[in-house]
């Protein structure tokens, strides 16, 4: 592991020097790059799933990207300005910009997708334009998105997984769902979709029409879909494929790839969705509802051991319900470090008696079967009997929704803001049966309610700051949830490969800038 | 002989929409809905969001009502929608039909030929070190699990000796045609259809080894080396032929699962068949795509039942004549 952090340190330092003297982009070349799951549509629309995002965020565009500091980076919009009551949102758009057709790109298209085609579709995007009042296009090059009141984390919801920009005049009056478009997805993006060999492989071609002049550099994406990560692991080693996206391998695997010649590996590019692990306990009923027990489990996990045995060393001990890479988190809370003695002392007080829980594992692969058992381990020696229930993606799902579990794994992005990934799994009025993207823990505190809502539409960054900071304060003394990881997922890559991850979604709008150096 | 096939096809029609029904309840039966999987993998999803995909695919209606409309469908080749895929079902298996058929034929055209072969070998040399070394190697083969054999055979092959490719149809971005293209594919359908071929190679040189052993100690087999023919006529003629009845049955069941395809073997190798096709539609709850692999799995696996069964009439006149 201190091996992999000085490599990490000295990949920093190397790409600081590396921008000073940046070297010219090279033109040409193709990547091949590992896809997982295969996507089940390119169609970012309509299908808003990982790997879905990962090829279509070249195909595609928003307004604006994120850098690793979650900046607001000019994408279609060149410039933006926000008016100071904080209810105004001006977005000026490239000129000469052509959807992949070579139909223009306009206004009217911005006005189609977010308030027509996306408010259908994007469930995740349709919370955010409730406290939209209305759209409008002074010209075909500007849009003005007017507000009911200020939603501080509204200048978040620009990129291309949030609000991806869709062809007006292809999707206008039609069924969105069953239009035969949907299978040869067009966008105003670096890169065209050319073809989809099912089981195998997708090809994106360069986008010679591109509107900014020289990019992209690379002449062809070939994204490979493998199904098994060691055989994943064999494409990387046998010179088949030069990047493994983020969780493209198991993690055991990960320092064996990363020892290899001219291999690079980062765990920059996924500052926008903050993928926060955490337990879900249930607060309704048996002895994870009395919050003593809940701070006992936090005491009595071992979090470094989990990173550093589990997760090669990458990610970061979750301290907060917002991840350290979201905005306004604090680490001013209620910190719970590996302490079995306080665990067990808390047990006492609480005086229970045994009764065993039910653990729900995330049925993701080896690594998240293993924490489990590492978490059992941890549980059972401060006294905590745990029984390990096994189930699949779909059963693991329907539990969740049901309430059907004492403690279970999850993790979920956070979107860069606490208003976007974060209140939705503590606020009292998101508890509902049959969906596990809420309030699945069934917490309920009048306080923790107030204060997410003001934040949210707090027109100052201070203001907000200071009620996030409050409501973590609460929740981290509370415990509603039992937080474990901010996971660290490492893009491995060849050297060779510049400019690879340069946003807050990494890969997913990487290629736009990325060159092989020869 | 008309008359037998054309009451076999009715009565395989019938065990069809049996077998389809039997599926569908069991399918249902199983925790989890589609809908929840697909609004899962979008990350954050509202249950009106859910309710939307249901509604869409019909998942809100009467359970019998569902089976009504997809029988219906069914009766008239329409196999349904794919939820996730989102494409017609008889599409998606028509495309994976191919790379699956041409991995499972090849492997089961070397697991017959080179298990039939071995095991004829073994039985004339029963109990001699070739005898042991051929059914030892056969039994290495069945017991070794089919996914580390494919992993050793990837690393050894292909990672340290670097001759074949490791997983995949053919060399994705190369763009040959013609020749070349099939030479390509051929050198990947090398390590998957060897590993499931010898996997069951053991099988059928087990059977044909007890078999051939079986019929030559049988007394027409005595009466024939009373009557002096040469040992190698009574092997070829007479104990070989009467020994590939049971191994005929074999071939024949397994034919018939050659479609389903490898789970395994497809997965490790990155082959676009219709096992890895439906592994996912199972961890989906994909119903339809299911359901249509199923279809399309048991209605081969009767069709080869009834071709196994017209075999054993060319094989056996005995057969022909007690019907």
């Amino acid at each position: 592991m201190k091996a992999m952090l000085k490599r990490l340190s000295l990949l920093a330092a190397a790409l600081f020097v590396s921008t000073a003297l940046h070297a010219e982009p090279v033109t040409g070349g193709r990547a091949n790059v590992v896809i997982q799951p295969e996507p089940p549509s390119l169609m970012v629309g309509l299908v808003q799933n990982g790997p879905t995002q990962m090829v279509a965020g070249n195909i595609y565009e928003g307004l604006l990207r994120y850098d690793t500091d979650l900046k607001p980076m000019p994408q279609l919009a060149m410039s933006w300005e926000v008016s100071e009551d904080g209810l105004t949102y001006t977005f000026h758009l490239h000129e000469n910009v052509k959807w992949h057709d070579g139909e223009p790109f306009t206004a009217a298209d911005v006005v189609f997708s977010a308030d027509v085609f996306l408010r259908e579709t994007h469930p995740r995007l349709r919370a955010s334009l409730e406290h939209m009042e209305e759209i409008s296009t002074p010209d075909d090059h500007t849009v003005v998105f007017k507000l009911k009141q200020p939603f501080g984390p509204f200048i978040g919801i620009f990129e291309v997984g949030t609000m991806p920009m869709i062809p007006k005049h292809i999707y206008e009056g039609t069924d969105f769902a069953n239009n035969p478009a949907n299978n040869t997805p067009i966008g105003t993006g670096p890169f065209k979709f050319a073809e989809w060999e099912k089981g195998s492989h997708i090809l994106l071609t360069k986008n010679e029409d591109y509107y900014e002049e020289g990019r992209p550099y690379l002449d062809e994406i070939y994204w490979h879909v493998i199904p098994d990560a060691a055989s994943r692991a064999v494409a990387y080693e046998t010179g088949v494929v030069d990047v493994l996206p983020g969780g493209s391998i198991e993690n055991f695997d990960v320092q064996r790839i990363a020892d290899m010649e001219n291999t690079c590996i980062t765990d920059k590019g996924w500052e926008y969705f903050g993928p926060h692990s955490w337990m879900w306990l249930n607060n309704r009923e048996g002895p994870t509802s009395d919050v003593r027990f809940r701070k006992a489990v936090m005491y009595a996990m071992d979090r470094e051991f989990a990173r550093d045995a589990l997760w090669n060393g990458l990610g970061k001990i979750a301290n907060s319900p917002v991840s350290s890479s979201t905005r306004f988190h604090t680490d001013d809370v209620t910190e719970y470090a590996y302490d079995p003695d306080k665990a067990r002392a808390l047990l006492e007080e609480m005086g229970y008696d045994g009764t065993p829980v039910r653990l729900l594992p995330l049925p993701y692969g080896e690594t998240w079967q293993r924490w489990a058992e590492a978490v059992k381990q941890n549980l059972d020696e401060v006294g905590i009997k745990v029984e390990i229930v096994a189930t699949d993606v779909a059963g693991w799902n329907q539990k969740l929704a049901e309430w059907d579990y004492d403690i279970a794994f999850t993790y979920l992005y956070q979107y860069g803001d606490p208003a976007l990934g974060v209140a939705r799994s503590y606020v009292s009025t998101n508890i509902a049966k049959g969906s596990q993207w809420n309030n699945v823990e069934g917490y309920v505190n009048e306080d923790v309610d107030a204060l997410f809502e003001q934040a949210a539409v707090a027109v100052t960054p201070e203001e907000r700051q200071e009620r996030y900071t409050k409501v973590q304060q609460v929740l981290t003394d509370e415990v509603p949830v039992a937080w474990l990881l901010e996971l660290g997922f490492p893009t491995i890559y060849r050297c060779n490969v510049k400019d690879l991850v340069t946003t807050a979604i990494g890969v997913n709008d990487g290629f736009k800038d990325a060159y092989i150096e020869k | 002989m008309l008359r037998f096939i054309l009451m076999r096809l009715v009565k395989a029609a019938i065990i069809l929409i049996a077998i389809l029904t039997l599926n569908f309840f069991l399918i249902h039966a199983a925790p989890g809905d589609p809908a929840a999987v697909l609004a899962g993998e979008a990350g954050a999803a509202d249950a009106q969001f859910i309710e939307q995909l249901r509604e869409r695919f019909g998942l809100d209606k009467p359970l019998l009502t569902q089976l009504g409309i997809y029988l219906g469908g069914v009766l008239q080749l329409d196999l349904g929608y794919s939820y996730r895929q989102q494409m017609p079902v008889a599409d998606l298996i028509f495309a994976r039909l191919p790379a699956t058929l041409l991995l499972t034929l090849t492997a089961f055209v070397i697991a017959l030929v080179l298990g039939t072969l071995a095991g004829v070998l073994a039985s004339a040399r029963v109990g001699k070190w070739s005898d042991t070394v051929i059914s030892t190697l056969a039994l290495l083969f069945y017991a070794t699990p089919l996914f580390w054999v494919a992993l050793m055979a990837v690393l050894v092959f292909s990672v340290f000796l670097n001759w074949l490719p490791g997983f995949g149809y053919e060399t994705v971005g190369a763009n040959y045609t013609g020749f070349r293209r099939a030479l390509d594919i051929a050198q990947h359908l090398i390590l998957p259809a060897t590993t499931l071929g010898l996997f069951f190679m053991a099988v059928y040189m087990r059977m044909t080894r007890a078999s051939m052993l079986e019929v030559s100690q049988l007394d027409f087999v005595k009466t024939a080396r009373a009557k002096g023919l040469k040992p190698g006529i009574i092997q070829r003629r007479h104990i070989f032929r009467n020994a590939m009845l049971p191994v005929v049955t074999l071939a024949g069941l397994q034919a018939g699962q050659l479609v389903g395809g490898a789970v395994l073997t497809e997965t490790v190798f990155a082959w676009p068949g219709i096992g890895r096709l439906m592994f996912e539609a199972l961890a989906q709850r994909d119903y339809n795509l299911l359901l249509g692999i199923f279809f399309v799995s048991a209605a081969m696996v009767l069709l080869f039942n009834l071709i196994t069964d017209i075999l054993y009439r060319v094989v056996d006149p005995r057969i022909r004549v007690a019907s």
